[in-house]
């Protein structure tokens, strides 16, 4: 596997050499393989933001450098779109962005700044779409007319219609229903499962970071605290409750059960693990039982 | 970019000119603009920039928002002293005469004199945004301004579409920044091709910006008829303004200054003469 993203001693200063300038980043050096599904986890201005606004070249580094694709994406600052048609970005609240008369026009606006051609336009708005769940007659409708899912659901198929190799969610989840909130994330993993896109998703929610991603990358002041495997992450649970983090409720049980003295693993954070975990636990229990 | 605008910012403080009353500042202010144009010979100017610098140290506003403040209108100052420069016609020989253009000893006179009024008025109409929070002006206006309702003018309806407008100014600063980057992310162009292209480019910023400036209206408008509002009529106001004797004193000190600022059109043709 080669690396897709690095970034090599990142910083980021914003105003720098202004008299109210502030440290975003400092020091970030990480790399995420191609194919990989990272959850991006950390407090309110740990700069999880601030760090994936540089993947597509929004923000220019102070210092240091970004990787993608093996290519510097400053090495030639003209050539920045290119960078930006291959690393997707779906903002926060992605909705507000909307502008065009129709949902097909406003999902077409990404591959039409590529400069494809008529017929390839149509394609692929039609299979991001398809991706996103969005019923074909919604495509001739105003995007300003629909529910806000429904909306956000427009602005994700926007950018998956670019057919990005590594797609960036900042909390694509926020603010929807739990069921509005499930679709979109399920949906996340089916294009990332069906397409090998590298996937980065900001997320607050312990829960969907255990579910969808299998490397997490936990930022605290400003700093790279820990990437790993999602449970290798999870088992130090004790290190992100003192980030102001939190672990999944399952691995929150299996925590408590453990320190009440019962052997099992702590590196449990879905819910279907922990039910073969507690069935072992009871067989081995009734199995000493029996003895 | 967007952010480094600071006309109209405030900077919270507890300086004398912070604490002053906002409608005798008001009123200063004008005075001094006024006292700016009367008195444009070098002295009055120079004197006035005095004045206003010690109201600055008075006020521990730091120089460099100053000069960041000003930063923006340079281009505007520049265009118009270039302007002044070559379009006013003194009497005697030219300085510097090339093709059509000609420079007079007055025109360079006329344009400096020019640049560092407009300077002084931007300088000097800051300090009172910086000194002054929005919403503790737009009461001190609606104050100077409440006899004309006697007219039928709306005045509290158009103190509190001020305050409402500049409590939005950042806000919607950072929203245009976030669907820039949003479209940007996108693929949309907006800082190179052809002046219609450019044009064409704002397009994607511009529908979102209006949409999300009218849904904020709108929930506006919710929030503040849930707590009742219903217009001036009637109204009180949890911090009623108070002239004090230092707020007497300072405006004395202030007219008196002005005066003297004043006397120099006469005194400054003395010393022409």
């Amino acid at each position: 596997m080669t690396a897709i993203i690095e970034t090599q001693h990142l910083t980021h200063i914003y105003g720098a050499g202004m008299p109210d300038a502030t440290v975003a980043l400092e020091d970030v050096s990480f790399s995420v393989e191609a194919g990989d599904f990272v959850g991006i986890i950390g407090s309110t201005g740990s700069g999880k933001s601030t760090l994936i606004s540089h993947f597509n070249g929004l923000l220019k580094p102070t210092s240091g450098k970004i990787l993608v694709d093996g290519e510097d994406i400053w090495a030639d600052p003209s050539q920045i779109r290119k960078f930006r048609f291959l690393v997707g970005m779906v903002m926060q609240y992605p909705e507000y962005q909307l502008f065009e008369e129709t949902v097909y026009k406003d999902i077409a606006f990404g591959p039409k700044n590529m400069g494809l051609s008529e017929q390839e336009i149509d394609r692929r708005v039609h299979r991001a779409a398809e991706f996103c769940g969005l019923p074909a007659d919604y495509l001739n409708r105003s995007p300003f007319e629909l529910s806000g899912g429904q909306k956000r659901r427009v602005a994700i198929a926007g950018v998956l219609a670019m057919e990005p190799r590594i797609l960036v969610l900042d909390e694509p989840a926020a603010g929807l229903d739990p069921e509005g909130r499930d679709t979109i994330l399920s949906q996340i993993r089916q294009y990332h499962k069906d397409t090998g896109t590298t996937v980065l998703l900001v997320s607050h929610s312990m829960e969907d970071i255990a579910r969808y991603a299998n490397r997490v990358l936990v930022m605290d002041q400003r700093r790279v605290a820990m990437y790993d495997d999602v449970e290798k992450v999870f088992a130090r649970a004790p290190e992100l409750l003192e980030l102001g983090l939190s672990v999944p409720q399952v691995t929150k049980i299996f925590l408590k059960l453990r320190e009440m003295g019962l052997d099992i693993p702590t590196d449990v954070y879905t819910t279907p693990y922990a039910v073969k975990t507690v069935l072992k636990a009871l067989e081995a229990k009734k199995e000493a039982a029996g003895c | 970019m967007l952010r480094d605008i600071t006309i109209g910012q405030h900077f919270p403080g507890n300086s004398v000119v912070h604490r002053m009353d906002p409608r005798m500042k008001l009123l200063v202010t004008v005075l001094y603009i006024v006292v700016l144009f009367a008195a444009s010979n070098p002295l009055g100017l120079a004197l006035s920039i005095g004045l206003l610098a010690l109201l600055y140290v008075a006020a521990k506003i730091p120089l460099k928002l100053i000069t960041k403040s000003l930063k923006p209108i340079m281009p505007v100052v520049l265009f118009t002293a270039i302007l002044n420069l070559f379009f006013i016609t003194g009497q005697g020989q030219p300085l510097f005469h090339w093709w059509f253009f000609k420079i007079y000893a007055e025109g360079v006179r006329y344009a400096v004199l020019m640049a560092v009024r407009v300077l002084a008025l931007i300088a000097g109409t800051s300090l009172l945004t910086y000194t002054t929070s929005p919403i503790v002006l737009t009461d001190a206006i609606e104050r100077v301004l409440n006899p004309l309702a006697k007219l039928h003018l709306p005045v509290h309806e158009l103190a509190m579409m001020m305050t409402i407008a500049l409590r939005f100014i950042p806000t919607l600063i950072e929203e245009t920044d976030k669907i820039m980057n949003a479209q940007k992310a996108r693929g949309a162009q907006l800082d190179s091709g052809t002046l219609k292209q450019r044009i064409q480019a704002l397009v994607p910023v511009l529908i979102p910006l209006f949409i999300s400036a009218f849904r904020r209206a709108d929930e506006l408008a919710m929030a503040m008829e849930c707590r009742c509002y219903r217009g001036g009529e009637g109204r009180t106001r949890l911090k009623v303004l108070h002239c004090g004797a230092r707020d007497w004193l300072c405006l004395a000190v202030c007219l008196a200054a002005f005066a003297v600022v004043l006397s120099t059109r006469w005194i400054w043709q003395g010393i022409a003469l």
